[in-house]
């Protein structure tokens, strides 16, 4: 009690002068409609929480790290090895920004199945988009800052998109990069970016965002047939507020005090458990055994790009992708009015799920990535005994030739190797001896072909291996009707 | 500065609308004196394009016939601090004789580096899987073109290429 007055004294002096107790108050204590109270509406708070967390570790980290191509990689290691708690620092900033998406994505699926898009918030919405293009570009800027093998190649990746732009491709390569390839320039125009001008933007964005939160009032619970009118949606809006409203704080802002809490005890825990990633391996581009692999936010890109078909490429990458950001920058503009409800919205709520499934598949299949080769199938992976036992010489030959010539970088035996091509285990029942010999020395289906680098003899000893895969029960593969078989080469 | 002007008869100029428009005309200027050489900065990368350099590779006699080999070179447009980032590596095939075929690491496809397999005879990328032959053309997998090939040169029994750029579909070397 005897400590309270002296400091309401100071506040009091301080609210004198400055006013801003009087300026936020009414701002903080705004009516809102009850059901905003809600856990639903947690999401926007606690994506700002996250951002103010990616700051203040952001700041600490810069305070170590060192921006240059020659020593970025040492001042990582040292953070991870040798920096009071730079390890922990690392870590909650690298799982900071996985919540930072993770809670943005979910604050985005929230407002729009909502309808909170529409009149008069279509400009929330808008801001809203460019934030989430702003945390990406953070994601993948982040990325590059660690400096390792994923980042070089990861910036590869992104110079060879942006150079598949006609007329001013190589203009934006060496825009991207600020040099004729990825090195020291590079590394600096990325660390610009990241802790300089695009957390600058977020900030103004983040500001414009709350601000018009503020002026049109959070978006009220949506009614199935409370229809969206420009006319008088205004007027029901306050109306509602003042007949029905709580103070957002502190009755709505419980909730998301809350969550606040919950999201960063999460990215702690994380933190803590699984640690900060890589750096992995040197940027030396002259180690060619790298594999790269984007962070997860970028995972579902990077599926994409392996499996579609190589002619769409260009035209989904520079047609297909802004178009899409176009889409959703457009989508207030075209639906501002009607239902809100995600009960009358059958559409919405299904082209949501669409996007989170295809989404979430992508990433899975970049997590897994099947259409990689397995890199050192041909010297790390046994042959399965059961498949050389009670074997001729010649069949045996066949395996070696197998295991030599890194078939298994792309097939697999016994469930071990690529997955890029169909498992070789019971190709005895779907290739005849004439297909074989054929898929082998002329490829297609995506196989390359061998005619040039097998001897006959190899050609012959493969093959015969290859005919006794399959299982005892089931029959070899017969020839169509009519077809001539191939003389055969021994 | 002249909306007045709609409503009120005509005035001589006056000293307060003097100074606006010098205030205002003054901003501009001072702005595009800033705004020139910025700009110029930033797109300093794209005017100042340092094209390719030749580079030699060492002595033709350490490449032999019939085989590919990883070659490295530093980058001559390199700066002081571009650590590992300053060397650039390359496959190189002696076909036989003097003649060679140069090939970026970079895959044509997104330029993940592609790895070369003796056995097979195929350079594998291990992002997404494309495959090439040995004499660079395509095998499979999502590259929409062959492996990008250095220009090279024989000169006093050493191998010399032509590079220093990052090989894309837009600038292959």
């Amino acid at each position: 009690m005897r400590l309270i007055t002296p400091l309401r004294a100071v506040a009091g002096w301080l609210e004198a002068r400055t006013g801003l107790g009087a300026a936020v108050t009414p701002a903080a204590t705004h009516p809102v409609p009850r059901r905003t109270a809600s856990w639903w509406y947690v999401f926007g708070s606690a994506t700002m929480t996250l951002f103010a967390l990616q700051i203040a570790t952001g700041i600490c980290l810069a305070l170590v790290y060192v921006p240059a191509a020659d020593q970025a990689y040492q001042s990582l290691q040292y953070l991870n090895e040798q920096a009071a708690f730079g390890a922990y620092l690392r870590a909650i900033h690298f799982w900071g920004s996985n919540a930072m998406v993770l809670v943005m994505t979910l604050h985005m699926l929230q407002v729009f199945l909502f309808g909170a898009y529409k009149y008069p918030r279509e400009l929330t919405w808008i801001v809203g988009v460019f934030m989430l293009l702003c945390t990406l570009g953070m994601a993948f800027t982040g990325q590059i800052l660690r400096w390792d093998q994923d980042a070089y190649w990861g910036l590869g990746i992104g110079a060879s998109i942006a150079a598949r732009a006609p007329v001013v491709g190589s203009t934006l390569v060496h825009l991207l990069l600020g040099a004729p390839i990825i090195a020291g320039r590079t590394l600096s125009r990325f660390f610009a970016l990241h802790v300089f001008v695009v957390p600058g933007i977020l900030i103004a964005l983040t500001g414009l965002h709350v601000w018009l939160v503020l002026r049109l009032g959070v978006n009220e619970w949506p009614m199935p047939g409370r229809v969206v009118d420009r006319e008088t949606y205004r007027e029901r809006y306050e109306a509602e507020v003042h007949r029905d409203g709580v103070p957002f704080f502190p009755v709505a802002a419980r909730k998301d005090m809350i969550a606040m809490g919950v999201v960063i005890l999460a990215v702690l825990v994380c933190a803590a458990i699984f640690g900060p990633n890589g750096p992995h391996g040197v940027p030396d581009p002259t180690i060619t055994d790298a594999s790269p692999r984007p962070d997860f936010y970028f995972l579902s890109l990077f599926a994409l790009l392996a499996l579609l078909p190589p002619w769409t490429e260009t035209v989904i990458l520079l047609v297909g992708m802004p178009l899409a950001i176009v889409l959703l920058l457009a989508l207030p503009l075209f639906a501002s009015t009607g239902e809100k409800s995600w009960r009358r919205r059958p559409v919405a709520v299904l082209s949501s799920l669409l996007i989170v499934l295809v989404v979430a598949t992508f990433a899975a299949l970049g997590v897994m990535s099947p259409w990689s080769p397995v890199m050192d199938a041909g010297t790390a992976l046994a042959t399965p005994v059961t498949y050389v036992q009670d074997r001729s010489p010649l069949e045996l030959q066949g395996a070696l030739v197998v295991q030599n010539k890194q078939c298994r970088n792309c097939h697999s035996l016994g469930g071990e190797g690529g997955a890029r091509g169909p498992a070789l285990d019971g190709v005895a029942t779907r290739l005849t001896r004439d297909q074989l010999i054929r898929q082998v020395l002329q490829g297609g289906g995506n196989m390359p072909a061998y005619g040039k680098n097998l001897t006959p003899a190899e050609v012959n000893a493969l093959v015969a291996f290859l005919e006794t895969l399959r299982p005892s029960n089931q029959p070899p593969a017969r020839a169509p009707e009519g077809a001539r078989p191939v003389a055969r080469s021994d | 500065m002249c909306g007045n002007h709609d409503r009120l008869p005509p005035s001589p100029p006056s000293r307060r609308g003097f100074l606006f428009t010098l205030g205002t005309a003054l901003s501009a200027v001072a702005a595009m004196l800033v705004g020139i050489p910025i700009i110029g900065y930033l797109f300093g990368p794209v005017r100042g394009r340092a094209g390719q350099a030749w580079i030699t590779l060492g002595g033709v006699a350490s490449f032999p016939e019939g085989q590919t080999r990883l070659a490295t070179y530093d980058n001559p447009f390199r700066v002081a601090w571009d650590g590992p980032t300053a060397k650039i590596a390359c496959w190189v095939r002696r076909v036989g004789g003097e003649q060679f075929q140069v090939f970026a690491v970079n895959c044509a496809h997104l330029g993940c580096p592609v790895r070369w397999f003796q056995e097979s005879r195929l350079f594998m990328c291990p992002c997404h899987g494309g495959a090439y032959y040995e004499d660079g053309s395509r095998a499979s997998g999502p590259p929409p073109r062959g492996l990008f090939e250095y220009d090279y040169e024989i000169r006093q029994g050493q191998l010399w290429v032509r590079g220093g750029q990052l090989p894309t579909l837009a600038g292959p070397v």
